[in-house]
């Protein structure tokens, strides 16, 4: 049999008073309900942004590359700086759902969904930066080695841009698959308690039927293990070949063995410090504050700290480096970057990147929502600051004096990096309501070791699983109605025998919903209210209760009389709130 | 032919895998069982085989390592070689190390995406397919035990009973 236990001393993932149903309906939440002000004011400004970015990037083709601010000195700048800083961005989700898998880390499970949408979202970013920089994006083919129409010309395969072809194009098609896989059995719960058809459709084709069979889930999770285990070298094969575009060249200030590390911690650094960003105000706007607990923004913040920390080692290396290999070229790149014009991008990659997360050592600082949120933000700044220092720096004082420069970004150059912050938050605000935000499968699975309320059970000594019925519900396809009849006859017959207290409760039962009038009235399809099926429904019309009418005058206090009468699920009623549903039905209809 | 199936709904997981021993124990086969959510340990009580999943994942990526080789082969060395920044393209394994990273990076591809596309044919995954769970609350938070009746209904539904199930069902199946 399947341990739950876990160390009283592990604080719990999921707080309150969590069971299974819970965690669908909170999870399904979002999707169900409808977006407000707030959504459709940031969704705006993102669209905007994105619109902003679509025409900054009309007229670079138009018109050509000579738009940006690139001169012969600095030949790559801000699109490369881009392409770097959401390529790290895009580390975070896989290294949360694969290396913390793999370490059975059961706290990716809250914020693993979120942060591979983000990582696919983000890819997509860096992925158009190239793009767009090859001046005819419809050639882009090209980089596919297939045998074309020129001549036997090939795509050269000793090139790290073309490793980055196929290290960003695996990562980008592995990641979806990753992601999409895991979501199946979180779209077929979306699908099964969907109303309307419309939404049903949808979920059902996304979910590409899936049914939850013993044997589909025991695939399931040998297929998610081998993913994560492939995606573990891959993720740290992506950043490290996107330093190889760097590494690989002979240009002071890029030929620099660390890079590979260098770049990967970076990249986690600021994987993580979106991931925070975005899920501080998700969980707030989803009301997911039960699973995306202040211990996961703890922990998250630990992170970033030690990969800062990393990144601040690597910064330090390469001073001394530069400095211990004796090669002037070597040394004057580094003291130009921290002392010469551009001392002020340096400084400021320094404060926010090594300085910034130290303040996490504090307890009381890494636990506060505010200042992780704050936090967050500046090492992005930061890591964005770095890949500019890092490419810009190097290149604009290079081996000739004469053509020494300076680089300024034109508005076509902030316009399209705009456009792609604009395009992700389109993306990720679309994802936020249309798809399950948390692994609700997974988190389920953990929800006996992990769970709050179970956590209290197992402290109290008390088993974790409901007291075992005696006399569970019969039903056969032939005799539905008669089973109801009779079920109705006993409660009839319980009700007589205990006589004052539940008789009277019974008829109080329809007194304050008010009865039903076959006559006038007309009866309500109950099975449109969220755990309702047939069965209930028919318990209901046998006790008098046919219209959504009726349903919505329910309070606490008819539910517990409900329960009592039915005996079926307690407490389910009040948790799907049947009477909030019901008044939406009626006054849709 | 239509048989006669008793479907038999739990409400937790621990209920559920004393349910499944139960069942064993007694000698009756389960047909199926549905879950909300992966149970730990339920394959080996029901009997599952281990899937070799991950086995063809291996061959996936063996054969992903072989095309990146021939393929690089073929283009670099074979069809068009060319003296790339003084390092000429004479034999595959002189210029190994610089191809060393699409060949890891197809290693990978083929063995993720393959076997992704073997676990949805397996499982029968695909858009436009039609979910087979017997109730919608099995995707939420209950499970059901599937078992075929062959005359011992009466039998098993008592012996369900007794396992702890909240409902029992019995219909026909085609």
């Amino acid at each position: 049999m399947a341990s739950h236990y876990e160390a009283p001393i592990r604080k719990p993932l999921v707080l309150g008073d969590k069971g299974y149903h819970d965690v669908s309906v909170d999870i399904a939440a979002p999707v169900e309900g409808r977006a407000n002000r707030q959504w459709w004011i940031v969704f705006s400004i993102a669209l905007a942004a994105l619109l902003w970015g679509i025409g900054a990037i009309v007229y670079t083709i138009s018109t050509g590359i000579g738009s940006w601010g690139l001169n012969k000195t600095v030949n790559w700048a801000w699109d490369i700086t881009n392409f770097v800083w959401w390529v790290g961005i895009g580390h975070a989700g896989t290294l949360i759902s694969a290396v913390l898998l793999l370490f059975r880390q059961k706290w990716r499970m809250a914020i693993n969904r979120s942060a591979e949408a983000m990582t696919i979202f983000s890819v997509i970013q860096a992925g158009l930066f190239p793009i767009i920089h090859m001046g005819r994006p419809w050639l882009a083919y090209w980089v596919v080695p297939i045998p074309n129409q020129l001549g036997s010309l090939w795509v050269n395969f000793n090139s790290p841009l073309l490793w980055d072809v196929f290290a960003i194009s695996t990562y980008l098609s592995v990641s979806l698959v990753f992601w999409w896989t895991g979501l199946l059995p979180d779209f077929a719960m979306i699908r099964d308690r969907a109303v309307k058809p419309f939404q049903k459709k949808i979920y059902s084709l996304v979910s590409f039927g899936w049914t939850g069979r013993a044997k589909d889930w025991q695939r399931f999770e040998e297929v998610s293990l081998v993913l994560a285990g492939l995606a573990t070298p891959l993720v740290l094969s992506v950043h490290t070949i996107v330093s190889f575009d760097f590494a690989t060249s002979v240009i002071p200030g890029w030929h620099t063995t660390i890079f590979p590390p260098y770049f990967v911690a970076g990249a986690i650094f600021s994987g993580f410090a979106m991931v925070q960003t975005l899920l501080i105000i998700m969980r707030k706007v989803c009301n997911l504050e039960s699973y995306i607990t202040v211990q996961h923004i703890e922990l998250m913040n630990i992170v970033i700290m030690i990969t800062g920390s990393i990144v601040g080692c690597a910064y330090i290396t390469e001073l001394f480096i530069a400095w211990y290999s004796g090669v002037e070229y070597e040394q004057y790149a580094f003291l130009n970057r921290a002392t010469g014009p551009y001392w002020w991008a340096y400084l400021l990659m320094m404060t926010c990147n090594v300085v910034s997360p130290q303040i996490m050592w504090v307890k009381k600082i890494r636990t506060s929502i505010v200042v992780s949120f704050i936090i967050s933000i500046v090492v992005n700044i930061g890591m964005w600051f770095e890949r500019f220092v890092i490419i810009v720096t190097s290149l604009h004082r290079d081996y000739l004096p004469s053509s020494w420069t300076m680089f300024s970004p034109t508005f076509v150059d902030i316009g399209i990096f705009i456009g792609t912050i604009g395009f992700f938050f389109v993306l990720f605000l679309l994802y936020a309501r249309t798809f399950p935000v948390i692994a609700q499968a997974e988190v389920k699975s953990i929800l006996k070791s992990s769970g709050e309320r179970y956590k209290k059970l197992r402290a109290a000594g008390q088993p974790l699983h409901p007291s075992i019925q005696s006399s569970p519900q019969m039903t056969y396809q032939e005799d539905i109605p008669e089973r109801v009849e009779e079920l109705v006859e006993k409660i009839e017959d319980e009700v007589t025998d205990t006589s004052t207290d539940a008789g009277a409760k019974a008829d109080d039962l329809l007194a304050s919903l008010g009865t039903f009038n076959p006559e006038t009235d007309k009866a309500d399809d109950l099975k449109k209210i969220k755990g309702i099926g047939p069965q209930m429904e028919a318990t209901l019309n046998q006790i008098g209760i046919y219209t959504f009418d009726q349903v919505s005058k329910m309070t606490s206090r008819e539910y517990d009389m409900l329960d009592k009468l039915t005996g079926n699920f307690p407490g389910r009623a009040q948790r799907d709130d049947w009477a909030g549903q019901a008044n939406n039905f009626k006054s849709n209809s | 032919m239509a048989s006669k199936v008793i479907h038999a709904y739990y409400n937790d997981d621990d209920i559920l895998m004393q349910a499944v021993k139960k069942v064993k124990a007694a000698k009756h086969h389960i047909e199926e069982v549905y879950c909300p959510f992966p149970v730990h340990g339920l394959d080996k009580a029901l009997g599952l085989a281990p899937t070799r999943i991950a086995i063809t994942s291996f061959m996936y990526g063996c054969l992903g390592l072989i095309v990146s080789i021939v393929m690089m082969n073929y283009i670099m060395i074979q069809d068009w070689p060319q003296d790339i920044g003084g390092k000429p393209s004479f034999s595959y394994i002189a210029n190994m190390p610089a191809f060393v990273p699409v060949m890891f990076e197809m290693t990978v591809f083929f063995a993720a995406h393959l076997m992704v596309i073997t676990f949805y044919l397996r499982s029968r995954l695909w858009p436009f397919k039609k979910a087979e769970n017997p109730d919608l609350r099995t995707t939420d938070d209950l499970f059901v035990m599937e078992i075929e009746a062959h005359g011992n209904e009466a039998e098993l539904q008592s012996l369900l009973a007794s396992t702890g199930a909240i409902e029992i069902k019995s219909l026909e199946k085609e």
